[in-house]
């Protein structure tokens, strides 16, 4: 490459850096605003905003519901997505292409679109418990992000290496335990960390199955910002923030960013 | 099955047993795409074709025959294709320094991708917003740095709404394209320059199409993901700017005319259906 393509090429990924980190920052800032306007604590930080957080109208039961869904509907995808991966991986499987494209189709589809899709079916058959529509389409929610991860990962996997530790006097359910379960540690994490915040953060599926006293965080938050948005939201919005960072920061330390980065394509 | 059997039938039972154990394995999965996807999916094609007086297609007429409608299903379209085109020119060359970088550098550009993406696209949403505002910190910079007098109004026009919706699907544009670039051996460009190419040309000719694929992939994810965005627009730019997805939100949550939402929303799925199929089929042409 020439010089100058090179130094484009440096001003775009440093101006990308900045423009993708920025939102981030000033919302961290902001919660530290002196005043109800989104002030930068320049002139001094109060951390009052973060003492609201707490007794905001609905918060806790929403943020309960969020966490409930998201790790149970996390669970069983982990669970569902990691089996049918497996057969799609060791190709005994008719139809395996088809159905692992199948499997991770959700992710292409519009969010909305699939809210109003589950909002008529489960409708149609007499399916209105609020918590309960929530935690089903919660699934296809996070089902693929697990099939896809689970897929990519369990194609570098040596199936013979269960038959070798089986060879060597492990039981069968043994050496899945001891040989595949840590080969796929790295995997399950992704999926699990991806899966997770892909249900804890979904507004478009959700919101068609809400009710009035059924409410997930995220459908709450876009109520509290249209109705009277202050600093109490930045607090809110950066506690989250942390513990994405948090949850992040972990998952590096054990498989890396740069593995996360190989299997998102 | 059948060969298996004629070649070696002593084999055959082990075989049959893998294969029920292999859609033993599926079927919980199945069970999920097949009830809680694809029917509901299909019950909602037929919904569209429904109103007060049973089977009509007046929904699709109102919403492709009146100048308004036509009007959200272009606003809806200009969204995509704006964030799209603006994400490419930005991610392209930024994935190729991503890819050259070493160390820390490396990862804490990473990490500048997978926070954004894994924060939550309302916290994010809501950040623009507060940058944006008329007091906020936007205008005061460029107010203080004297480039401006008055504060401009940003938030609720159309460059609040693109710069958002580029923000917060950028890192679906990148992540492929680097993921590509990565892998991209430096040998090629360094055999078509030897060969007598100019830096222009080995670009058009040897880089572009080794890089295709992933262009291909995140520009299909950025034009699906914004062409549908519902919470940036309902918090950029708000009524003014209607698209297909709050289109399907007011006719379900306001005006219950699920017929009519339907049928926006079948609209939508058969533009990201399209976009898809597009690039499924670009990614698989021979070069």
């Amino acid at each position: 490459m020439t010089r100058a393509a090179i130094i484009v090429c440096w001003v775009m990924a440093i101006g990308l850096a900045l423009f993708l980190i920025i939102p981030l920052l000033v919302i961290a800032a902001a919660s530290f605003s002196p005043t109800p306007v989104f002030d930068l604590p320049l002139t001094g930080a109060s951390t009052r905003w973060y003492g609201r957080i707490g007794r905001l109208d609905g918060f806790w039961p929403s943020l309960l519901l969020s966490l409930q869904i998201a790790l149970l509907s996390t669970v069983i995808s982990l669970v569902c997505g990691t089996l049918a991966a497996i057969a799609i991986a060791r190709g005994k499987l008719p139809g395996a292409g088809i159905f692992a494209t199948a499997l991770v189709s959700p992710l292409m589809m519009p969010g909305l679109v699939l809210g109003i899709a589950l909002l008529q079916g489960f409708r149609a058959v007499g399916f209105t418990a609020p918590w309960a529509t929530l935690l089903v389409a919660h699934l296809v929610i996070t089902l693929p992000y697990v099939a896809r991860t689970m897929i990519s990962g369990l194609a570098r996997f040596d199936f013979t290496l269960i038959e070798a530790a089986r060879t060597l006097g492990c039981s069968y359910p043994g050496s899945v335990l001891r040989v595949m379960v840590p080969a796929l540690a790295p995997s399950f994490l992704i999926a699990g960390i991806f899966s997770f915040l892909a249900s804890f953060d979904n507004y478009p599926v959700s919101i068609f199955l809400a009710d009035v006293r059924t409410k997930t965080l995220p459908i709450r938050m876009l109520q509290y910002i249209e109705e009277a948005p202050d600093p109490t939201l930045a607090a809110l919005s950066t506690l989250i923030l942390a513990g994405t960072v948090i949850l992040l920061f972990v998952s590096d330390r054990v498989v890396g960013l740069h593995r996360m980065a190989g299997t998102s394509d | 099955m059948t060969e298996a059997a004629l070649s070696a039938p002593v084999a055959a039972p082990a075989v049959d047993r893998e294969r029920l154990t292999a859609v033993g394995f599926v079927l919980p999965s199945f069970v999920i795409i097949a009830g809680v996807f694809a029917l509901p999916l299909m019950l909602l094609l037929g919904v569209s074709f429904v109103d007060a007086n049973g089977l009509t297609i007046a929904n699709y007429k109102r919403l492709l025959g009146t100048p308004y409608y036509l009007w959200v299903i272009w606003n809806s379209l200009r969204l995509g294709l704006l964030t799209t085109i603006i994400a490419f020119l930005i991610s392209y060359p930024a994935a190729f320094a991503l890819a050259r970088a070493r160390g820390p550098l490396r990862s804490v550009l990473l990490a500048t991708l997978f926070l954004p993406l894994a924060a939550s696209v309302i916290v994010k949403a809501f950040a623009w917003t507060i940058l944006l505002r008329s007091d906020g910190i936007v205008n005061e910079t460029l107010m203080a740095l004297g480039i401006i007098e008055d504060p401009i109004r940003m938030i609720f026009t159309e460059t609040a709404l693109i710069v958002g919706a580029v923000n917060i699907f950028l890192p679906f544009m990148i992540l492929p394209i680097y993921a590509i670039v990565a892998q991209l051996d430096s040998r090629y460009a360094e055999a078509a320059a030897t060969l007598g190419a100019s830096p222009v040309v080995t670009f058009f000719r040897v880089i572009l199409p080794l890089t295709l694929p992933g262009i291909i992939a995140g520009v299909a994810l950025v034009f699906s993901l914004s062409v549908s965005a519902y919470v940036v627009p309902t918090l950029l730019i708000g009524e003014k700017y209607p698209t297909l997805a709050t289109t399907i939100a007011k006719a379900y949550l306001l005006a219950r005319e699920p017929g009519f939402g339907a049928a926006a929303g079948v609209v939508l799925l058969a533009i990201a259906i399209a976009v898809v199929a597009l690039s499924a089929r670009l990614s698989r042409e021979p070069k």
